[in-house]
């Protein structure tokens, strides 16, 4: 089970890797489309790489709500819980 | 009056240069490209072909990691290469409109199709990267060329094996010709050093197995060549509108005088043994550019270094330049850097261009004991190229019974 932190800094890592943003730039209150420019087909693999270093499942309908890195931060901590 | 299209810009990237300026130098001293392969799919496989000419500057070093991840190694090939003739073209303002993209390969995406079918078969289609259809495509680098300069006249894929890259050269000045377009990028792009096409080639008995040797495995038209070396890389051209080049004050490197394509239709792999479709070929270019035998100082050969591919082409340089045929300087360049397929006809473009400007010719390695039956001016040591107005002409051929000639003329 990881801390809120640990799953921020673990998607701040996968974002990094995807689209070359600094990792400090991933915050919780930051949209993942207006603030950070990710485009759906970056978002979908920042998805995919979230489920294996996560071990969570996160289904397609799913991703639409998940407007801002804070949204994916508490969806994965959910269902880690 | 077809309008006269130039070439203003050059790019490459080679087994023996990451850049034009590498890549002439090493083809004028004479440096193999072809190296014995570090992977451990080489023996995993049990591959009977060890060795490859790589590109010696690895992409990455030259595009960021972020923009290469959305592009199969064949993409990322043609973007430095069309980024180099972008820049050596000095463009600095165009209508976007009127610049058109013609980027060929061979094959396109196989290691990325051949990734994401692992993927699939080991995690699940859920953990195939969703990028994977953009990356495998073969439009793939005509593609990425086209958004990486904002070219919006259409981008083109022409595709005929390892025709291909001279078949872009070809599309290009059609377009331009046309109307279509005041400049092209054009080139040809390929990545296929992968086990499968090794193991594929090899299937066909295509490749050089002197794994002992592999510095001197790509032999072209000497007595002991048994096959062709796979190479990888990318080169790409700048062709521009005449008028629309003097506008600028650009520097002019040739005139792209004429192009041709034909087809064999004989064979799926083999080529007409009396390279008939060669030589209507290569006759459509010189007349597509109002050139005679007697103005062709240099040919750039197909030469791939198989047994049976140089000799047809021997035979159609023969039907079409006549008893001139023995004054002309020919070179092999793959004999240096391998056979880069679907590239091969665009960096050998590059080279024929060069060749012209600089009046020189590149050399051919490793002919020690010339086939009597080819008995062609092979240049061994690099030749100065004569003063005055001269054309040079470069083949390809691939399978499916492609033939593709350019016909390059000095300004």
């Amino acid at each position: 089970m990881a801390s809120n932190e640990e799953i921020l800094a673990g998607l701040a890592e996968i974002v990094n890797e995807e689209t070359g943003l600094a990792a400090e730039a991933v915050e919780m209150d930051k949209s993942f489309t207006e603030d950070l420019d990710i485009d759906s087909i970056s978002m979908m693999t920042i998805v995919v790489n979230a489920e294996e270093k996560f071990g969570v499942r996160i289904p397609d309908e799913e991703v639409k709500n998940l407007k801002t890195v804070g949204d994916a931060v508490s969806f994965i901590a959910n269902a880690q819980a | 009056m077809a309008r006269k299209v130039v070439i203003t810009g050059l790019g490459a990237t080679t087994p023996i240069g990451g850049d034009v300026p590498t890549m002439w130098k090493n083809a004028l001293k004479g440096v193999s490209g072809a190296h014995t392969l570090e992977d451990d799919w080489v023996a995993k496989y049990e591959l009977p072909v060890h060795f490859a000419a790589r590109a010696s500057t690895p992409a990455l070093d030259v595009l960021t990691r972020v923009e290469a991840k959305r592009m199969d190694p064949s993409t990322q090939f043609a973007v430095v290469a069309s980024r180099e003739a972008w820049a050596d073209s000095g463009i600095t303002e165009i209508d976007h409109d009127r610049l058109a993209v013609a980027f060929a390969t061979g094959i396109g995406g196989v290691w990325t199709l051949l990734d994401a079918w692992d993927t699939l078969r080991e995690k699940g289609p859920r953990r195939v990267l969703p990028m994977t259809v953009p990356m495998l495509m073969p439009n793939g680098p005509a593609a990425a060329v086209s958004l990486d300069l904002g070219a919006r006249a259409g981008a083109h894929t022409p595709v005929s094996a390892c025709a291909s890259g001279t078949e872009a050269v070809h599309v290009g000045l059609d377009l331009i010709r046309a109307g279509k377009a005041d400049v092209v990028v054009c080139g040809g792009a390929e990545a296929a050093i992968h086990p499968m096409p090794i193991a594929a080639f090899a299937s066909m008995q295509a490749l050089s197995r002197r794994n002992d040797d592999p510095e001197h495995a790509s032999r072209p038209y000497d007595r002991d060549r048994d096959g062709f070396v796979m190479g990888e890389g990318a080169g790409a051209l700048v062709l521009e509108a005449e008028e629309h080049a003097l506008a600028r004050g650009a520097r002019i490197y040739a005139e792209l005088a004429g192009t041709s394509v034909t087809a064999d239709a004989y064979h799926i792999t083999a080529p007409d043994p009396q390279g008939l479709g060669a030589t209507r070929a290569l006759k459509a270019a010189m007349f597509d550019g109002r050139i005679q035998p007697e103005d062709i100082v240099h040919v750039n050969a197909h030469a791939t270094s198989t047994p049976v591919g140089d000799k047809p082409e021997y035979a159609a340089l023969k039907a079409a330049l006549g008893k001139h045929v023995d004054s002309v300087a020919v070179s092999a360049t793959k004999s240096q850097m391998g056979h880069l397929l679907g590239a091969s006809g665009a960096v050998e473009a590059v080279l024929t261009v060069m060749a012209i400007y600089d009046r020189k010719a590149p050399v051919t390695i490793n002919l020690e004991n010339q086939d009597p039956e080819i008995p062609l001016d092979v240049v061994t040591t690099a030749r100065d190229l004569p003063a005055g107005s001269i054309a040079a002409l470069s083949n390809s051929f691939g399978f499916g019974g492609h033939n593709a000639v350019i016909a390059v003329r000095s300004v």
